[in-house]
């Protein structure tokens, strides 16, 4: 099982801010599970489109080509907005 | 010190606190607050909600401040950061850096406030007269 998680306003496209699930043995990296989140459909597939999105894995600041396994927390969100 | 607290705080205890900590090593203390503002491009803010990644947003504002104290030779730094609905004119973050010398601390201080706008996990919604928004982002995409 990995822990996804969503913030701010991909949170609210998705309607939902986490989730956990059992990851496909062909799964490897973030890229893999973005392009598996988007075969659920809309509002999957336009929401995790593109590169607009930042992604974490173990709340560290990942890429694309970032190894996924079984027990991560991988969170996408928006560009971040404090101070 | 990192705290990330829905609760208002209070500048002078905090900084009081920090001089008490520091026992006469340090020959300055700069300290900046950030607030809410009424106005953002052009609307009237009535709310500001700051949304956060509970765990990474802790974790990356401790790298900010281990990264300045490194680099500036602190001996101490706070940084308090709210999260949940704010009202105009509310405190929003607070940065402190205590150093031997003034310029150094005055550069660490930005440093933190600046670095936290781009890498700390938080996100702004704000509500104006006729609409509610989600803040843009630096767009410091890295992927």
């Amino acid at each position: 099982m990995v822990q996804l998680r969503y913030f701010a306003s991909l949170r609210e496209t998705l309607g939902i801010g986490s989730e956990s699930v059992a990851l496909p043995g062909t799964i490897e990296t973030v890229a893999d599970l973005e392009q598996w989140l988007q075969q659920r459909g809309a509002p999957w597939d336009t929401a995790l489109a593109g590169d607009h999105l930042l992604v974490a894995v173990n709340q560290v600041v990942s890429k694309r080509n970032t190894a996924v396994s079984n027990g991560d927390e991988i969170a996408w969100f928006p560009p971040v907005t404090g101070g | 010190m990192i705290r990330v607290q829905e609760a208002d705080f209070d500048p002078g205890t905090v900084l009081n606190q920090l001089r008490d900590r520091l026992q006469g090593t340090a020959g300055a203390l700069v300290s900046f607050i950030g607030l809410v503002r009424d106005l953002n491009e052009g609307d009237s803010v009535s709310q500001l909600t700051l949304e956060h990644y509970p765990g990474m947003t802790e974790k990356a504002l401790g790298e900010i401040r281990e990264q300045a104290c490194t680099r500036w030779n602190l001996l101490d730094a706070v940084i308090i950061h709210r999260v949940g609905p704010l009202a105009p004119n509310d405190r929003i973050v607070f940065v402190a850096a205590a150093c031997a010398h003034r310029g150094d601390a005055f550069r660490a201080c930005e440093f933190m406030i600046d670095t936290l706008k781009t890498e700390a996990p938080f996100w702004k919604k704000e509500v104006t007269a006729d609409r509610t928004r989600w803040l843009p982002g630096a767009g410091n995409d890295r992927s």
